[in-house]
Parts: C-alpha cells; sequence; structure tokens
C-alpha cells in the first residue's frame, strides 16, 4: 500500500512539497495538528523559518506528538528549516528554538549570509548518475556530522545532504528546482 | 509547482558553477515566507518582539503607515544606521522599503544587504511614470498592486513577490478585500478562457504582457508568491485575506498600535498558520485588548493604494 506523507505546514514551502509528492503519486496531507499528524505515515518538514517554526510546534501542541513519532522511527525529509529542527545542535539560532535532536549533526543559521548570498548550483549526490540542481536560500551551514551519518552530497567541501537512521536532511530545497528524485527516493525508502 | 513555471534556473544548470540573484533563488525566499506574518518595524526592540511572535521577516520603516498618515510630508527609505540596528537585533530576513521609482534608495538598501527590497506606495513617489528595473538587482522585490495588470507590469519589471496594497494604515481591511477579489478573480477568468484570442483581449484590457497573461492561462497563478498588506489589524482579518488566496500576510500598524502588541503579533501568526480553522481561531482571538483604531475609507484624503502605474 502507498504511504499516506504528511507536510508539515506551520509556515514556508510546503506547498511546493505537496505538489512535488503528489505528482509521484502519493496522498498528501498538510499537517497542523497533532490529530494530522497521527494519521500519516511519514512527514517532510519544509524549509521556512525555523524559529517562527519552532514556536508555532510548541503552540499548536505538536512539539511531543512529533518527537514522539520520531523517536518511533517515522521517516523524515527535513529541508533548510527542517533540518534545522532535526539537528541535534543549532548555532546562532535562538536560546528558546527547539532542537529535535534526531541526527546527530551541528548546524550554523543563515551561514552564508543574507539573502544576497543566496545561490543556485549543481551538486554530486550519492546514487544519481546526474547531478542535482540545487537552491540555497540564506541556507544553514553543516558545521559537524557524528557517527552513525551518512554524507551523500557536499558543496565546496561542506555536507549539504545527511541521512542518519529513517531521516534525510538537506541544507538546500529540492522542492524548488523541479528534481522530483530525491522525494522518490525519500518515498522508496519508506 | 506552479508558481515557480517559467522561471529559468538560469546558467547555472549548464555549467555547474554558483550563480546568485537568479530569478529562482529571488522567488526562492519568497517561497519560504509562505504561510507567515512579515511585520512592519521602526525600532531594534519592536524587531525583537516581532521575532518574538513568531514573525517570518520584518519591514524597517521610520514610521509605521498610520503616522505616515497623522504626520504628513514626504516619506523616504529610513535611516541605515536604523536598518543596521533592526539587522543586528534579529536573526530573521529583514525588508525595506524604497520609494516608487528611486531606484539610487534601493541600490542603498541592497548595498546595506536586507533580504527583500520593497517598492512601496506607503512611500511618496519619486518617479511618476517609471518603476524601478528590479532585474539589475542582486537583491529580491516584492511590489504592491490593486489589480492583475498592475501585478504582471510588476513582475515583467522584475518583482520576485506580489503583495495586494489594501489602504495602509487604516485598520481598514476592506481595500485588501477588494484588491484580492480582483486579482484572484481575474486570474480564475484568465484560467477558464475558451481560445488564445481571449487571452490577447485580456493581455489589452490589462495592459500587461501577454507572455505572462498565458503563464496564467496555463498554471492558474502568478508565477511569483501573493501576499497581501493594507488593513490587517485582527487574527480575523488575516484569516479572510488567507481564506480568499493570499499566501502569507503583511502587517503594518495593526500590530504596534493595538493596545497589546507581542499578543496581538502572537494571535495574527497563529491565526494564519490555523486560518481554516474556526475553534483555534476563537481561541486566539480572545483577550488580545483593542484592536487599532480603523479609519473610514471614504473619510481619507491619501489614497496610498492609488500610487503606482
Amino acid at each position: 500500500m502507498k504511504p499516506r506523507v504528511g507536510v508539515l505546514a506551520l509556515q514556508g514551502g510546503f506547498a511546493a512539497h505537496a505538489a512535488i509528492l503528489q505528482r509521484l503519486g502519493v496522498r498528501v496531507d498538510e499537517i497542523r495538528t497533532a490529530e494530522q499528524l497521527a494519521a500519516v505515515d511519514a512527514l517532510v518538514m519544509p524549509g521556512g523559518e525555523s524559529t517562527a517554526m519552532s514556536m508555532l510546534l510548541e503552540r499548536s501542541g505538536l512539539l511531543e506528538p512529533l518527537a514522539e513519532r520520531l523517536d518511533g522511527g517515522m521517516g523524515v525529509l527535513g529541508t533548510c528549516a527542517g533540518m534545522i529542527l532535526l539537528a541535534a545542535e543549532v548555532v546562532d539560532g535562538r536560546a528558546d528554538q527547539h532542537c529535535l535532536g534526531l541526527v546527530d549533526i551541528t548546524v550554523r543559521r543563515n551561514a552564508y549570509g543574507t539573502q544576497i548570498e543566496s545561490f543556485e548550483a549543481d551538486i554530486g549526490v550519492g546514487g544519481f548518475e546526474t547531478p542535482f540542481h540545487a537552491v540555497f536560500i540564506r541556507a544553514p551551514v553543516v558545521e559537524r556530522v557524528g557517527p552513525g551519518v551518512e554524507v551523500l552530497a557536499r558543496h565546496e567541501g561542506r555536507p549539504v545532504l545527511c541521512r542518519s537512521g529513517p531521516a534525510t536532511v538537506a541544507a538546500f530545497h529540492p522542492e524548488l528546482s523541479g528534481d522530483r528524485r530525491l522525494h522518490a527516493r525519500f518515498l522508496a525508502d519508506l | 509547482m506552479a508558481s515557480m513555471s517559467g522561471t529559468s534556473s538560469s546558467d547555472a544548470a549548464a555549467t555547474g558553477a554558483t550563480a546568485t540573484g537568479t530569478a529562482l533563488v529571488k522567488r526562492g525566499l519568497a517561497e519560504m515566507l509562505k504561510g507567515g506574518v512579515i511585520m512592519d518595524v521602526v525600532t531594534p526592540e519592536h524587531a525583537r518582539i516581532a521575532e518574538d511572535a513568531g514573525a517570518v521577516s520584518v519591514m524597517a520603516l521610520e514610521r509605521v503607515p498610520s503616522d505616515i498618515r497623522a504626520h504628513g510630508g514626504v516619506s523616504r527609505m529610513s535611516d541605515p544606521e536604523m536598518i543596521q540596528g533592526i539587522q543586528a537585533a534579529v536573526s530573521i530576513p529583514v525588508m525595506a522599503k524604497a520609494r516608487i521609482g528611486h531606484f539610487a534608495e534601493a541600490q542603498i538598501l541592497q548595498a546595506l544587504g536586507v533580504d527583500y527590497v520593497d517598492e512601496s506606495e506607503v512611500l511618496t513617489p519619486a518617479d511618476e511614470a517609471h518603476h524601478i528595473d528590479k532585474w539589475a538587482f542582486t537583491a529580491p522585490f516584492v511590489c504592491g498592486a490593486t489589480n492583475l495588470g498592475e501585478a504582471l507590469r510588476r513582475i515583467s519589471e522584475g518583482a520576485c513577490m506580489i503583495r495586494s496594497k489594501g489602504e495602509a494604515g487604516t485598520g481598514n481591511i476592506v481595500e485588501a478585500v477588494r484588491h484580492l477579489r480582483s486579482i484572484v478573480g481575474d486570474m480564475r477568468r484568465i484560467a477558464a478562457a475558451g481560445d488564445e484570442a481571449e487571452l490577447f483581449e485580456w493581455a489589452k484590457q490589462l495592459r500587461a504582457p501577454l507572455p505572462l497573461v498565458q503563464e496564467i492561462a496555463n498554471v492558474g497563478w502568478l508565477p511569483v508568491p501573493l501576499f497581501c498588506a493594507g488593513g490587517i489589524a485582527t487574527p480575523a482579518d488575516a484569516s479572510l485575506v488567507m481564506q480568499l488566496g493570499a499566501e502569507a500576510a503583511f502587517v503594518g500598524s495593526g500590530i504596534f498600535k493595538s493596545s497589546n502588541p507581542p499578543k496581538m503579533a502572537s494571535a495574527i501568526v497563529e491565526a494564519v498558520t490555523h486560518y481554516r480553522d474556526p475553534e483555534i481561531l476563537a481561541k486566539i482571538s480572545s483577550g488580545l485588548g483593542e484592536a487599532m483604531a480603523g479609519l473610514e475609507t471614504a473619510d481619507l484624503t491619501t489614497k496610498m493604494s492609488e500610487r503606482g502605474w
């Protein structure tokens, strides 16, 4: 049976993720409450503002149910802000920002600078035959990768795509360049 | 995804090189602000209150629109020192306003590293015929629009985000509703057009480039995100404009002219997220204190939304 995939829709680039997943033929639910989260098999955590998303997770009563589902091994794809929320440690975040700690990496927020430094570039991804076109928007930088975390892609030597158990995290936005391969791989691995 | 169609992914795809300031990169930040609230702030302290409440971005300006209305005079780009103070105070994106057509102000804002430039009718226009050539900048631009033709003219000049104008500084949602209904309604009618000849006629009527009209016919939406500004004063206002098709909300005077700005700011953030859930909206709308005092638009001597060509 095809999995039912949720896209966390508190804020950010959720619509672009949902459109790609729908084209790949799965049922997609927008997730804003704990009841909605309970109904899905896997979750995409999109880009956006990690500080705002962290607050909305807490105020919407999603923080604990989400942590429980992640502890239970739910498949999750986190991009940009989603990567920040799933990391073990965040540098240059707000003091009250929540870390779900599922992926043993340290990330620095906005490490490339302001929007003027945002960029697009081709990157090589392990297992893909041709380069993946990656869009980096005020992107975080992975400064430390713990044992048990596999680096699947780098840009200028920095890890930008990592996998740890059921979690895949990207510093860039695979939902913006029209290439569905990362989402297809995420679904195939569920 | 629909709103990214027609976007060149630049030469980077062909060369493997790193490219900044492309349409995809500029529109990408607007994608990330969707479902969020961008708040007008005039001091670093205001900016911190906005970030604490869950704003996705702040708009740095010297006076909120209701004060611009009250004080009159020429309204210009903010003092760079004030913008830098706000950039230092928060970690979320910082936007700032330039006058319509004032490309020198926009150049200064880009040099300051602001994340989005708003070529805004809230400031006094600097040019009565020309808007800024926004393609010439690495920084992305947002522009206001009262109807679809105006939105498409701004996009053809390089705007990467459109906000319906509403009537800033009034706390009255009626103009925002008029503009959103006009923009979204015309997109729906174009998507239902019978043949190409109808699209030629739409382009003439809207005074808009034909390729952009054809793109709307194909995908049903603007090639950039559509946000709403001008008159949002309560969580219910935010829910209303989101249900009418806005993808995020700009809130100006509505927060810092209310009786309890931190509380109102948090409530509007939650209202934009949960805009389709009336039970949650009822809870977050309770006990907020006074919303800003509103103005009847028929009584206005200056309609800011009429600025822009």
